[in-house]
């Protein structure tokens, strides 16, 4: 059992988990009173990212944790793989480029749903993306 | 995976996404509804996604390909009842839902596939009018009978 405030791991390996990383996110994001609307959008970023996981890192980790900072809450998710790593990230970032036959929308679209956003990426030693919502 | 259920609605298919939509019940749902239209010559589907919290590409997309897929079965896809947080979200993901027809509720979006499919059936069959002409000036002669010295 775990309380709301420790962090939780899930690991991504099946379209399944997908949808678990997005009831977890989800959660955390009620919990720390998000509006509906950034509730949503922090989700939509996971979803976007857990398959990026899945399908650029062949599978991976999710670290979903709750923050407080200046009497704000919010919520930190940290994907991680050891896949192939992202070889020009600023074409990786670029909306509409696109490896994996996707629209190309993933990092780029996820970025602008999030308040802070960080990737850590190395060939052969696989990608870390980390979102952070918080209320507004 | 969760199969989404697909129900006939006179000629049209009406889809309810009541479940939180995972890769695979996406495009399973794909492939029922391209086997429905044809075995029920449907003339429209209608989505309706009031029940789903997130939109993301993968599912944005899906979208895209059952509208683009049923016109080629000579169907017309609408998608009704988007949450406002999805609407928003959707558009600062970047994602516009490109050649994919949206309506406020499944009422609408059946009032849009009897309207396009009626467009369509009234060109095809321009010549074969004459019977409906007949029938509006009989109706007409009723209405204006009583107006008359």
């Amino acid at each position: 059992m775990t309380t709301a405030e420790q962090p939780e791991e899930l690991a991504i390996s099946s379209g399944d988990d997908v949808v678990r990383v997005r009831q977890l996110v989800r959660s955390r994001a009620q919990a720390a009173k998000l509006s509906l609307v950034d509730q949503t959008k922090l989700v939509t970023a996971a979803s976007e990212l857990a398959r990026n996981t899945l399908i650029h890192g062949g599978s991976g980790r999710v670290l979903v944790e709750s923050l407080s900072r200046n009497g704000r809450a919010g919520v930190r998710a940290v994907f991680s793989d050891d896949g192939p790593g992202i070889p020009d990230l600023q074409l990786a970032m670029t909306d509409g480029w696109t490896s994996g036959g996707g629209l190309g929308l993933g990092l780029s679209g996820s970025k602008r749903l999030v308040d802070e956003f960080d990737i850590d990426t190395e060939v052969g030693r696989g990608t870390t993306v980390t979102v952070v919502k918080w209320t507004r | 995976m969760e199969r989404v259920p697909v129900l006939s609605l006179g000629d049209a298919l009406l889809v309810s996404i009541q479940v939180d939509l995972d890769d695979e019940t996406v495009l399973a749902l794909q492939e029922d509804l391209a086997d429905r239209i044809v075995s029920s010559s449907a003339r429209g589907v209608v989505i309706d996604i009031s029940g789903v919290e997130i939109v993301d590409s993968f599912i944005g997309r899906m979208f895209g390909s059952i509208a683009a897929l049923s016109r080629v079965l000579d169907a017309e896809t609408v998608v009704v009842g988007m949450r406002p947080a999805v609407a928003i979200t959707l558009v600062e993901l970047g994602l516009s839902l490109h050649g994919v027809r949206t309506a406020l509720n499944v009422e609408r979006g059946l009032a849009i596939v009897r309207k396009l499919t009626t467009a369509r059936d009234t060109r095809v069959a321009e010549d074969d009018d004459e019977s409906i002409d007949d029938f509006g000036g009989e109706g007409g002669d009723v209405v204006a009978a009583p107006s008359r010295p």
